[in-house]
């Protein structure tokens, strides 16, 4: 029997029963839609999270300062001050796996400008910071070293700062910013960073030099770092190594013994990209496992309705056994009608899948990603179960006896 | 009758097991048919003509002897090669019809030919001139319950002829149908016969094993009786359609 001979007698058997033909499609359509709509909700939410991490930078470690007790109440990390101006300067030129180095002295309050008024996060740095975050100025130009060491009143706005208060970013440039009745030039505005994996904005921030914003925000030069340092590796993927230098060089220059805990801590933001990609890994996994279960309800489906198709049509194979149909003819018959109903349903659940997808993000905003390899792993997948689920009834017909099959009632 | 024997049964027997109980359905039968002979098989219910026609008609093997189509001896091939052996050498016509429903009269017709490796064209047309032989051309499309009884045992007919079978095998094609149609479809036999189609019938009404050339009776797994006779001329009604088939076979 020529293949086109069989794909067309499945055919016309299918078309024979369009309904139950169509319930049973519906299974594997179900199936493989929630397998492709799912995926593409796991793998949204991992993109996004990696776009996340990578507009933060994957090469960034927090050093923070160690807790202090206060009168017996141990305080948290940050709490205390235990960094030094020196300890930077360390970090900076003494360890091989450091690209570069800046101080963050942060604190919330409402700035001024242009008739405005805005609350956000003022963060005192130094021109290190730019290439630290490696983030580049949209308009005007970034803090330089002199506007550090001479302390001036000059401030870069985050792309919303200079939006919520100017409306234009590019009039703030040359204007006046207000930060505690302190007026400052506005000498720069950043580009846009984005969201942060937790969803705070990146842009929502105003930079002054940090000796100014020691002696203007906080009142005070000290000897100690009064906030945080942000280190950046050479190497993105060196961020661990880098990490143990600094913590070596630290605890050599507070001369802890071994033994001692650290008077500061380090956040590595690559192993917290990492835990947070794990987490995404995890739901995909979840998801398609509940997808998968349906999908194989879907397979379970067609090998039912096609048992039930085998002993309905039990005369019918006689009579095809009869005139010259050999085993293994019947068994190719009811072997392609199983897989046309499962591929068509796989075909159709792509579509369902991806509509799906589409209709998740235009609707609720969901982050979604359709990958192709997907798509073709869930129609071969359903092909698969066609084949799987139908090999069984197929060969309970080509089994039949053609004498016996005749007098079948 | 020099001719070499287009069926030979050598000392066949057939058992079954029904349960533990061992049921002889046939035991040491011996039977030639010649090309060109109309045999009849009469006997009761239970006696082993069954048996005999499944065997005949390649659908169960001897449990012991031997059984040669044309000269090749088929006792001993497997289910996949007894299969190709009914679609080259043998035509079906049942009792019951066993038309497929819900399936055009030609699309039946067409149903041994799809196990051939013909073209679709090919197979089609081989499947409107054996509709064309019966008489029935001009119902090709209608399906089987928008036909009478008579006229689905004629594209049950076409279809055991279309694929030019050495041999038609006939289990009670009257049974279901009134003596009119009876005589119709005997008329048809006869015509296979005549056009060079070896026949073999089951029956047990002794009118129309009066058509037959040849009549044997079976009983309880053994062949009793052998006749040869002259065959009764099945004349259909001439105001029965099919007359002017015949015609149109080119037979007067």
């Amino acid at each position: 029997m020529s293949p086109l001979s069989v794909l067309r007698v499945a055919l016309r058997a299918l078309v024979r029963n369009k309904m139950r033909a169509g319930l049973t499609t519906l299974g594997v359509v179900i199936g493989v839609g929630a397998v492709v709509a799912m995926v593409a909700i796991g793998e949204g939410a991992k993109a996004q999270v990696q776009k996340a991490f990578e507009s933060m930078g994957t090469d960034l470690i927090v050093v923070l300062p160690g807790s202090q007790n206060f009168g017996g109440m141990q305080g948290g990390f940050g709490s205390g001050q235990t960094l030094t101006w020196d300890d930077l300067h360390a970090i900076q030129t003494e360890l091989s796996a450091v690209r570069a180095a800046a101080p963050q002295l942060r604190t919330n309050t409402p700035v001024l400008g242009d008739g405005n008024n805005w609350g956000t996060q003022v963060m005192g740095t130094t021109a290190d910071f730019f290439v630290v975050r490696n983030w580049a100025l949209q308009f005007g130009r970034p803090l330089q070293a002199s506007d550090v060491d001479g302390a001036t009143k000059v401030a870069v706005l985050g792309q919303s700062v200079a939006e919520q208060l100017w409306g234009e970013p590019a009039r703030a440039v040359g204007d006046v910013l207000r930060i505690k009745g302190v007026p400052y030039e506005v000498i720069g505005v950043l580009t846009p960073k984005g969201q942060s994996p937790m969803g705070m904005d990146y842009d929502d921030v105003v930079l002054v030099p940090a000796k100014t914003f020691m002696t203007k925000v906080q009142g005070g030069i000290k000897q100690n770092i009064p906030g945080s340092i942000l280190v950046a590796a050479k190497n993105g993927r060196e961020s661990a190594r880098t990490a143990q230098q600094v913590q070596a060089l630290l605890r050599d220059r507070h001369k802890l013994v071994d033994g001692d805990p650290d008077d500061f801590s380090i956040r590595n933001l690559a192993e917290m990209a990492n835990a947070q990609q794990q987490g995404t890994q995890t739901l995909t996994m979840l998801l398609m496992a509940i997808a998968a279960v349906s999908l194989l309800v879907g397979g379970i489906g067609i090998m039912n309705i096609m048992l039930v198709s085998v002993t309905e049509r039990t005369r019918e194979i006689g009579v095809r056994m009869a005139v010259g149909a050999r085993p293994v003819d019947v068994l190719l018959q009811f072997l392609v009608e199983s897989l046309t109903l499962s591929v068509i349903g796989g075909a159709i659940g792509v579509g369902v899948g991806v509509g799906g997808a589409w209709l998740l993000t235009a609707k609720f905003g969901w982050p979604t990603v359709v990958r192709p390899d997907v798509i073709a792993i869930a129609v071969g997948f359903s092909a698969l179960i066609g084949v799987g689920f139908g090999l069984y009834p197929a060969r309970r017909a080509a089994a039949l006896d053609p004498i016996q099959a005749l007098r079948y009632e | 009758m020099g001719d070499p024997a287009l069926l030979a049964v050598d000392n066949v027997s057939k058992t079954y097991l029904t349960g533990d109980v061992p049921v002889r359905a046939l035991i040491g039968v011996s039977l030639e048919v010649r090309p060109g002979e109309l045999l009849a098989v009469m006997g009761s219910s239970g006696s082993g003509k069954s048996t005999l026609m499944n065997l005949l008609g390649c659908l169960d093997r001897p449990s012991e002897g031997r059984y040669l189509i044309d000269g090749r001896d088929v006792s001993r091939l497997s289910r996949a090669e007894l299969a190709v052996v009914r679609n080259r050498l043998i035509g079906f016509v049942f009792q019951s019809f066993q038309l497929l429903p819900r399936t055009s009269a030609v699309e039946n017709v067409e149903l041994p030919l799809l196990y051939r490796p013909l073209l679709a064209g090919e197979r089609r047309r081989r499947a409107l001139q054996a509709l064309a032989r019966v008489g029935l051309a001009e119902r090709a499309g209608h399906h089987p319950n928008q036909l009478s009884g008579g006229q689905q045992q004629r594209v049950a007919i076409a279809r055991a002829l279309v694929g030019e079978p050495k041999v038609v095998l006939a289990d009670e094609p009257t049974g279901n149908l009134d003596s009119v149609t009876s005589v119709e479809v005997m008329a048809l036999l006869q015509q296979l016969v005549a056009d060079g189609i070896t026949v073999v019938l089951v029956t047990h009404e002794h009118d129309i094993a009066a058509f037959a050339s040849r009549v044997i009776t079976v009983k309880d797994g053994r062949v009793v009786t052998d006749v040869r006779q002259t065959p009764v001329p099945a004349v259909p009604h001439p105001t029965v359609a099919v007359a002017g088939t015949l015609h149109a076979t080119g037979v007067p």
